[in-house]
């Protein structure tokens, strides 16, 4: 597995999960995890996802998904998973 | 699997808190490059950097973008240039050539900063690391990015006091020939007693030559990671208060360590240690004197500051060794003044003085770094401080080291600019009495006796 943590903060609006999903999907990135709230009208998501097999590399996969966060107005993160893993998991 | 607020939490250090990873420094060894003629001295010193690090910047970047955390340096360091440049150099514009080609090497490759234009004289001076320190002057202002570091005491062998009354008037000259710039260069070097082989930070880095062919060392630091954790406990005991650090010096510490071994596995070079220093900058919120006041000081200096600067380095250090099985290099709290805002207001404040910095320095990582003098100070008082500064780590067996910047024009109540990272100082007042008859007697003071520690 190579997971990969995707962050999604900015203002609510309709069908934020889907477009991030349907990239996924296309470029054959598995969804593992999603925590979502929204907090004072702004949305807040943290997803895991397995980019092992996927059709794009990693930096790409970031590009992407950074472009992708200017058209919905919100801003994507996408970050390795292992500096959470490494921070918090002794 | 990793919950949302840990996200969160990493995330937020990063964003807000200014964690980031200080450096990354491959340490270079030069001693194959030796030979006596200068001009294939030069070209294999060139040759060698060029090679070894010509991956270093572009593998920081990758790494950065990895992880979603900042790489704010790229450095190199390299054997004391005192030993390596020994046989070809014959005069002080020979050495002045090597720092020149040092400079094109790291620029070459991307490097901020290269380290060991560095002499080891702790016990005595050969011809060759003399004309280093009388070259330093010339090679620091005749580039941009070699710092410059000279060892002149250790707890093994005493006090080098030739050396440090050499240091005092190599100082002042610096200085005078860069008085135009606020004497700048005086910051690309650092004089130590017990200077470790394996420091990733500048402008004291230099490989020893008890290392390896090349190294990967990584300086980590996150002084607002720790002054927001300790926001939370306000008020609790000490013990609340120690765990806090310990726990956030654990977190910061492992983000070292994956970097350290990312690089090294992308650069095909060993990993040595991280180095898992607390080392602020000028940017608000990312201060170790701030971490003092959340302690219960109203500013650095205070009553108080020097046991609340003891507690905060040990725990650092307890979290630290904690998250890598390689610590290394200087590890703690540094404190210099220029690039510590919260150090330079307790300065403005009248809360802080030369003499409690030097006392500070006793507990903590590193020693008077960052210091503005005025310019007027004496080269044996310069000496004087030196050779306080070196006692305090021949004694307590420790790191200790002086980056003083005399500052020729100016007076206490002025303030000089640095810029960047390096910050703005005011100029701190100096005991002006005399100490020149201890200063120029001549030879060493021995090393200590290491029993009867009372």
């Amino acid at each position: 597995m190579e997971k990969i943590i995707i962050t999604v903060v900015g203002k609510d609006t309709v069908g934020i999960i889907a477009k991030i999903c349907t990239y996924l999907a296309d470029v054959n990135i598995n969804v593992l995890d999603i925590s979502q709230t929204i907090l004072k009208g702004y949305f807040n998501m943290v997803m895991i996802a397995d980019r092992e097999g996927s059709s794009v590399d990693f930096s790409k996969c970031q590009e992407d998904l950074e472009k992708l966060g200017e058209t919905i107005g919100v801003q994507i993160k996408c970050q390795k998973e292992e500096i959470f893993e490494m921070m918090h998991r002794i | 699997m990793i919950k949302y607020r840990e996200v969160v939490e990493t995330n937020e250090m990063i964003d807000r808190e200014n964690l980031d990873v200080r450096t990354i420094t491959i340490g270079i060894s030069l001693l194959d490059c030796m030979t006596d003629d200068l001009d294939k001295l030069n070209d294999n010193i060139y040759n060698k950097i060029t090679s070894v690090a010509a991956k270093l910047n572009e593998t920081a970047e990758t790494i950065g973008r990895e992880f979603g955390i900042p790489i704010v340096n790229k450095r190199i360091s390299v054997t004391p240039i005192g030993i390596v440049g020994s046989s070809a150099c014959k005069c002080v514009d020979d050495y002045v050539e090597i720092a020149k080609t040092l400079d094109k090497a790291a620029e070459k490759v991307g490097a901020d900063l290269i380290g060991g234009f560095s002499a080891l004289v702790s016990k005595g001076m050969t011809s060759s690391d003399e004309l280093l320190i009388n070259s330093i002057p010339k090679a620091l202002t005749n580039t941009t990015r070699v710092c410059s570091s000279v060892n002149l005491a250790s707890t093994k062998t005493g006090i080098n006091m030739d050396a440090v009354r050499l240091m005092g008037q190599t100082l002042l000259e610096i200085a005078n020939l860069s008085s135009d710039r606020d004497s700048v260069d005086c910051m690309k070097l650092v004089i130590f007693c017990n200077a470790p082989d394996d420091n990733p930070f500048m402008a004291g880095a230099f490989h020893g030559v008890t290392e390896a062919d090349a190294i990967i060392n990584v300086g980590v630091s996150g002084p607002g990671v720790v002054k927001n954790a300790l926001e939370s406990v306000r008020g609790e005991d000490f013990e609340t208060l120690c765990e806090t650090i310990k726990k956030t010096a654990f977190k910061v510490t492992r983000v070292g360590q994956l970097v350290a071994k990312e690089a090294s596995r992308m650069l095909d070079i060993p990993f040595g240690i991280v180095d898992l220093s607390l080392a602020p900058t000028p940017a608000i919120g990312d201060s170790v004197a701030d971490i003092l006041c959340e302690i219960g000081l109203e500013y650095a200096g205070a009553p108080g500051t020097t046991a609340a600067l003891a507690l905060l380095n040990d725990q650092v250090k307890k979290g630290g060794v904690m998250a890598s099985s390689y610590v290394g290099g200087l590890s703690g709290a540094f404190i210099p003044v220029s690039e510590d805002q919260g150090m330079i207001n307790a300065v403005e404040a009248g809360a802080i003085t030369l003499e409690k910095l030097e006392a500070m320095t006793c507990v903590c990582s590193v020693g008077l770094d960052m210091i503005a003098i005025p310019g007027s100070t004496k080269a044996t008082t310069i000496a004087g401080i030196i050779a306080d500064e070196m006692a305090l780590g021949m004694i307590n067996q420790k790191t200790t080291a002086v980056r003083l910047i005399p500052v020729i024009g100016k007076d206490v109540g002025d303030t000089v600019e640095f810029g960047g990272l390096f910050g703005y100082a005011p100029i701190m007042k100096v005991n002006e009495f005399s100490c020149d008859d201890f200063v120029n007697r001549e030879g060493r003071i021995p090393a200590p006796i290491h029993s009867f520690k009372n």
